[in-house]
């Protein structure tokens, strides 16, 4: 479903991705692990289109976007989760919810009723300005918009970061409710030992720009040989 | 104050009212939207004034030469946008100086393609018996009583006004929740410009149509602006009301002068006291509520 291969990013001059090949097929939850700073945000972004590469090929769903801005692979079906829970503070919740409706245009299957079931709280606000909700609510609300289009891939920015440990293992088992029940593919970064293990189903390993190591089965539930990618 | 006295204040305040509002809402909506000031303003409302007289000088009736006047304005700003301003956003001082840049250009240009005036228009409806005011004046305030409406259900109400506040809120997510942002800032533009055609078409028959009739709206357009705050439509109404109330008191005991002036220092006041403007106040206000609950 997603293939990248070779991308190449930077800011500026400062190269931060210096050529990753990553594979997702339909229907898998993968991960992609690394520490600070070592190009996890900036490689969800090229995904994304907010940041444009300097080289090498994003193909979705058999074509290449690579050139497409971001509000056009948005309308092609992948569902973003910024990072730090950038909801629209001062949009209602209900909104917020709709400016997701734009997210995977033609597919007029609006998952409202599922976003209410998998977070009541945000059917509950519906009326609310989002920017007074508290973090661990913001970040629902923002995987609630990005679902509600039906997207057919969901990219996550650090679900974890900000957000406290309770929160966090709800926002992990609804995302697997979400690929479950709906069929979702997801792709995440993360750096989260706990989300890493209980989410994906397999795992790239990121350092310096590059794909370092791909995890899967028993390597990726063993603690010793994830930390190693990890700051723990 | 006598009955008579309360009367023509309440005109007074009406007219006023219904200047500043009309002067100011395709600016604010441009600036609060888009973070551009249209230093141009003037000469938006220009092109309206001029499309409105020359077009019912040819012999179309007054409302359709007046809408003429908005869609000529709309077009005008819509390819403006395109050609010009999309290249500024985010660059607050260049847009500022390229727009005063256009705004000289089409004074002179206007002065050059139809000389210093253009053909008048008489004013409709007649004379109020009451007040010593014409009845278009109460027709002014319903339009821009209207026009706030309006907008109001636009941008509360519709997808593309969601659509619109969320682009300026957080231009980058709104792109990836696969808001066309720049068919957005287009589309905003226009309006804003409509807007300013507006206001432009209205007063034809009220003020000489000159090639520097757009500078008679810059005063009040960029008080109110600045005075409302970052809110569109809660700033330019608020701010239209005590702008208006000060310069209809002040106008109806001391003369029209005096009132522009006392406008002008209430707004320097109130800018000492709230530098974020009186939306600005009430958001300190609602938030201050917040914590305390």
């Amino acid at each position: 479903m997603l293939e990248l291969t070779n991308l190449h990013a930077s800011y500026g001059k400062t190269p931060i991705l210096r050529g990753v090949d990553v594979d997702v097929d339909e229907g898998e939850i993968v991960g992609i692990m690394g520490k600070n700073g070592v190009g996890k945000t900036t490689l969800v972004k090229a995904v994304m289109g907010l940041l444009e590469v300097d080289d090498g090929r994003i193909r979705f769903d058999g074509a290449d976007v690579t050139d497409e801005p971001a509000d056009v692979r948005a309308r092609s079906g992948m569902g973003y989760i910024p990072q730090g829970r950038d909801v629209f503070p001062e949009l209602t919740v209900e909104e917020n919810l709709r400016i997701g409706e734009t997210i995977n245009e033609g597919d007029d299957q609006l998952q409202y009723e599922a976003v209410y079931d998998y977070f009541p709280i945000l059917e509950e606000r519906r009326d609310q300005e989002a920017g007074t909700m508290s973090g661990g609510q913001r970040q629902l609300l923002a995987i609630g918009r990005a679902l509600v289009g039906n997207p057919e891939l969901l990219l996550l920015d650090e679900p974890s970061e900000g957000v406290q440990p309770s929160i966090v293992q709800d926002v992990t088992r609804d995302l697997q409710r979400v690929n479950e029940e709906l069929g979702t593919t997801i792709l995440f970064v993360e750096q989260n030992l706990h989300v890493v293990q209980n989410l994906a189903e397999r795992c790239y390993a990121i350092d310096k720009g590059t794909i370092v190591d791909e995890l899967e089965g028993d390597r990726l539930e063993s603690r010793d040989a994830v930390t190693e990618y990890l700051a723990v | 104050m006598t009955g008579t006295g309360l009367l023509n204040f309440g005109f007074e305040f009406v007219e006023i009212f219904a200047f500043i509002v009309l002067a100011t809402v395709g600016l604010a909506v441009i600036f609060g939207m888009m973070g551009i000031i249209n230093l141009a303003h003037g000469e938006f409302i220009l092109v309206g004034a001029y499309a409105t007289t020359f077009t019912f000088a040819a012999g179309l009736p007054l409302p359709l030469a007046m809408l003429s006047g908005v869609v000529l304005t709309a077009v005008y700003g819509l390819v403006l946008e395109r050609l010009i301003i999309r290249h500024l956003y985010g660059r607050l001082l260049d847009s500022m100086v390229v727009t005063w840049g256009i705004s000289l250009v089409m004074i002179q240009l206007t002065r050059i393609a139809f000389g210093n005036t253009a053909p008048g228009i008489g004013i409709p409806f007649g004379q109020l018996p009451v007040v010593d005011g014409p009845v278009y004046y109460l027709v002014l305030a319903v339009v821009a009583v209207g026009v706030l409406g309006g907008l109001y259900a636009l941008f509360m109400w519709t997808d593309f006004g969601v659509r619109a506040r969320a682009t300026m809120q957080d231009e980058s997510t709104a792109r990836s929740m696969g808001v066309d942002t720049d068919r957005m800032y287009m589309s905003t533009f226009a309006i804003g410009s409509g807007l300013a055609g507006l206001a432009g078409a209205l007063y034809a028959p009220v003020l000489t149509v000159t090639p520097e009739y757009g500078t008679g709206f810059l005063i009040e357009a960029f008080v109110a602006v600045v005075v409302g705050g970052a809110s569109v439509l809660v700033g330019t109404v608020l701010a239209s009301g005590l702008l208006g109330t000060v310069n209809a008191a002040v106008t109806n005991v001391a003369g029209t002068f005096m009132g522009q002036v006392a406008m002008l220092i209430a707004a320097i006041i109130a800018i000492r006291l709230m530098p974020d403007g009186i939306t600005g106040l009430l958001a300190d206000w609602r938030e201050n509520r917040g914590e305390s609950q």
